[in-house]
């Protein structure tokens, strides 16, 4: 009854509200309710978010969970470099995550983000990204909203666009940095003509979100830049866009800008992957890491794998196309119905539109302007669906609001520009603050957009918050995109250097986000489910500890029988199965990061004692009132000593 | 007495509500538990509401030294309880089928109903004796050791109806759907009772 009376009241407010605004929306810029851009970023203490924002964090390699509007940060997912803080990437259960061909890599770049799709919608599944150094694609669990999966890509470098095709079939990862194909020791001058730009296409199961390359298509060496799917009617094919047609190899802010026009290039991959199912391509060598955690083992693995099957385009005729496009483009976006692909030529003054049914016209009756290396290059004039005029300056990624407009960044101009799809006018145009690198509007990169807020996601900061030295961070701003114009609403400070975000409906992924992992799940290799089989045990140097945490104690707590030079394993079980009940798990001395074990799960920690003492161990993670007595020791005795191992809680 | 017989039979039935609902509940909630903490309390044992909330309430008592929810064997009143309730039932049903072939005097339905008030008046006296056990008698190596103004051992018993403040924890303690039809199922059979002797009377002036 309650609750019937709070709904009504709810109600009342609401219509009360929608008054408010019918009455003021014709000054809305300049009225009363825009003094209330509080209101409307302000989610009340203890209640939830409209949207989950997934934000890349570039250099710092991970990717961080904002809630919008609020912009509060919920969460940072470690992914591609080590986290001290989670012990990701330094504990045993972890650090595989971060094998690659070169060796264990602690750091990486993260770039793209974009949330798995079905039929060209948003699906909550799963969050794939990318990283640019060392190539790799990564997969984001959003029901443990941990990393599941990461898989090196060969044959490859600065692995920097990114796509997901509309029923998550493939992911797309391109070569940014154009190399010998395969590597080899050869001179740089020689790069025309000799270096590659394979791009990836790596295959994703739609039971478990696993990921395995397919093949690569053997592209001439430019520069890829940024990738898009196509969708609803171009659903099958991919745009990416490339810079650097001149194949230059030094001084590349000069020399790759001459040409008058670099290129998108237009592949159809459904056609790519039906060769290749029937036999088609070149195996060629190749080693690349496949590392994968079990959320059961609560362990990762990597598995070395071999060899790639390539595909030369020149053998699939009718598959790949190049579009020209001024001057070094960079975005290259695809809008909901899939009929316009946006490019942004970031030395021009103007936006390029293209029409994907004229795409099609073009390749049909064979309307080609010359080929570079074998590959038909699309007659501009007819393919263009529209030119958007003196947009701004530096224009490079556009998103969508699934009401026929387009928004536009430009870098140079520090501005968000509205445009319309129909007309290729400009609608409205708001200041960034500053240099505005990529946006995101929730569903903005699928066939259905949710257009009520947009993301800009800002290179330079300076003087917007309180400084903080000579570093800062990037900075984020909020508009409200539900009105004819644009509303900036907020500002908010982000980490490391967002290169894309994706937004979702919370409610398409809070209900899936689990609470604790169940203790009679866990299947890791040395996990114990109750105090009495805690245990110590010795395998010449090895020293396994088999330990559980509660509220407020571990089991054991007092261990003797160590040497200097043992190699000690603490593998440690949370026991609660209480929601946001984590123990921490540190002992003097441990050349790693401490373990953060979530309830029911298991951690293991190397710890190599290097001097005789007696040295304690305690839980980092304020779990209970008495979380300052949960602590304990551990007795260090010489190499040579005959002190059996013993153990204890509480004397028993 | 027709009437009153199927009134006796339904009503004596709907005890069998309680091998299916819960009889009682007793739901802890705090600050830092948003979600409740909540048992269950069945004729045949005790369960959480949500699948480790028994674990969950033995962790936050074990600082104030309080016993564990106790298992079903455990307890003797686990074992008994399904008996009285299903004997009683039963005997209701008999007593209903007689009553509705005339056999007995609808006296009996009133009989059965105060056999059942003080069968339930000893369970809950039962009940509210392991309440009381379960919140005194604690473990002299309590972690944490809080005494009233009198200088007494807090007592942390549970009410037996109603709300009370536990420390940081608010206990709410009310009838579930297995108590509930229970209570309707013996109003049921006073209605019996009410309306057989009107049946009786009837017949006899005609």
């Amino acid at each position: 009854m309650k609750n019937i009376l709070k709904i009504a009241a709810v109600g009342l407010l609401g219509i009360f509200m929608q008054a408010c605004n019918n009455g003021d929306s014709s000054k809305r810029s300049g009225g009363a309710m825009a003094s209330n851009v509080a209101e409307r970023v302000y989610v009340a203490p203890g209640e939830h978010d409209e949207f989950y924002g997934f934000f890349s964090g570039g250099f710092s390699g991970q990717m961080s969970v904002y809630g919008l509007p609020s912009g509060r940060l919920l969460k940072v997912i470690p992914v591609f470099s080590q986290d001290a803080e989670k012990g990701y990437g330094y504990n045993e259960g972890t650090k595989a995550m971060l094998n690659t061909s070169y060796g264990f890599v602690p750091w990486g770049d993260l770039h793209h983000v974009d949330i798995s799709q079905t039929n060209g919608e948003l699906d909550g599944r799963w969050v794939f990204t990318h990283e640019n150094n060392t190539p790799r694609v990564a997969r984001i669990d959003l029901n443990t909203f941990e990393t599941g999966e990461i898989l090196e890509i060969p044959n490859s470098a600065g692995n920097h666009s990114f796509a997901i095709t509309e029923n998550t079939e493939y992911l797309i990862a391109g070569t940014r940095f154009a190399i010998p194909s395969p590597q080899k020791d050869i001179s740089i001058d020689e790069m025309k003509g000799n270096f590659k730009g394979p791009l990836t296409f790596v295959k994703v199961d739609q039971e478990t979100g696993g990921m395995e390359i397919d093949f690569q298509v053997i592209m001439p060496g430019f520069n890829f830049d940024l990738a898009h799917p196509g969708r609803g009617k171009s659903h099958g094919w991919m745009f990416a866009t490339t810079y650097n047609s001149e194949e230059a190899s030094t001084l590349l802010e000069v020399n790759a800008s001459q040409n008058d026009k670099d290129f998108i290039v237009a592949l159809n991959w459904q056609k790519i992957a039906e060769y290749v199912a029937n036999g088609g391509g070149t195996k060629m060598e190749a080693e690349y890491a496949h590392n994968k955690f079990d959320h059961d083992t609560h362990t990762a693995t990597t598995e070395m794998k071999k060899g790639i099957m390539t595909v030369d385009p020149k053998d699939v005729p009718g598959a790949v196309f190049f579009m020209p496009i001024p001057k070094s483009p960079h975005g290259c976006d695809v809008d909901p119905t899939g009929e316009y692909i946006v490019g942004s030529g970031k030395l021009a003054a103007e936006l390029t539109v293209f029409s994907f049914d004229k795409i099609i016209e073009a390749i049909a009756s064979k309307d080609y302007d010359g080929e570079v290396y074998d590959i038909p290059i699309l007659n501009y004039d007819n393919i263009l669906a529209g030119i958007v005029k003196e947009p701004g300056l530096g224009p490079l990624h556009t998103e969508f609001d699934g009401k026929g407009n387009a928004y536009t960044t430009f870098f140079i101009s520090s501005e968000v520009v509205k445009w319309s799809l129909s007309d290729f006018q400009v609608i409205d145009r708001k200041p960034t603050y500053y240099s505005v690198g990529h946006l995101m509007i929730p569903g903005g990169n699928s066939q259905k957009p949710f257009g009520k807020y947009l993301v800009a996601m800002n290179k330079i900061t300076k003087d917007r918050y309180l400084p903080t030295g000579p570093e800062m961070n990037h900075s984020a701003q909020l508009y409200d995109i539900s009105g004819d114009k644009m509303e900036l609403l907020l500002d908010f400070p982000t980490i490391g250097e967002p290169h894309y975000a994706a937004g979702i409906p919370a409610d398409l992924v809070k209900n899936n986000s689990k609470k604790i992992y169940r203790l009679d799940e866990n299947k890791h290799k040395y996990a114990v489910k109750n105090e009495s089989e805690t245990r110590v045990e010795r395998d010449g140097k090895d020293v396994h500890v088999y330990m559980t945490m509660v509220r407020s104690h571990f089991a054991p707590d007092n261990i003797e029988g160590i040497k200097v030079g043992d190699k000690v394993y603490f593998h440690v079980t949370n026991l609660e199965q209480d929601f946001d009940v984590p123990h921490g798990f540190a002992m003097i001395g441990a050349n790693t990061a401490e373990l953060l074990v979530m309830p029911g799960a298991t951690k293991t920690m190397l710890w190599e004692p290097k001097k005789e003492g007696v040295w304690p161990l305690y839980c980092t993670d304020f779990c209970s009132a008495l979380h300052q007595e949960m602590q304990g020791y551990v007795r260090v005795s010489p190499e040579n000593s005959s002190i059996e191992l013993s153990w204890s809680l509480d004397g028993e | 007495m027709k009437k009153s017989g199927i009134l006796m039979i339904i009503g004596s039935a709907l005890l069998l509500g309680l091998f299916i609902y819960p009889l009682w509940n007793i739901e802890l909630g705090a600050p830092q538990y948003p979600d409740p903490l909540a048992m269950n309390i069945y004729i045949d044992g005790i369960e959480g509401a949500e699948e480790f909330d028994i674990q969950n309430i033995d962790g936050v008592n074990k600082y104030i030294g309080m016993k564990k929810i106790p298992k079903p064997e455990e307890m003797w009143e686990f074992k008994v309880f399904p008996l009285v309730i299903g004997g009683m039932a039963a005997l209701g049903i008999l007593l209903g089928i007689l009553g509705f072939f005339g056999k007995i005097s609808p006296h009996w339905f009133l009989g059965w109903f105060l056999l059942m008030m003080v069968l339930g008046l000893l369970g809950m006296y039962d009940f509210n004796n392991w309440l009381l056990d379960y919140g005194t008698d604690l473990d002299p190596n309590a972690i944490i050791k809080l005494k009233d103004a009198d200088g007494n051992p807090l007592n942390y018993k549970p009410p037996l109806l109603g709300t009370q403040q536990i420390l940081n924890f608010t206990a709410h303690s009310y009838p579930r759907a297995g108590a509930i039809l229970m209570f309707i199922g013996m109003f049921l059979t006073l209605v019996a009772w009410w309306v057989g002797k009107k049946e009786v009377r009837g017949r006899k002036v005609t």
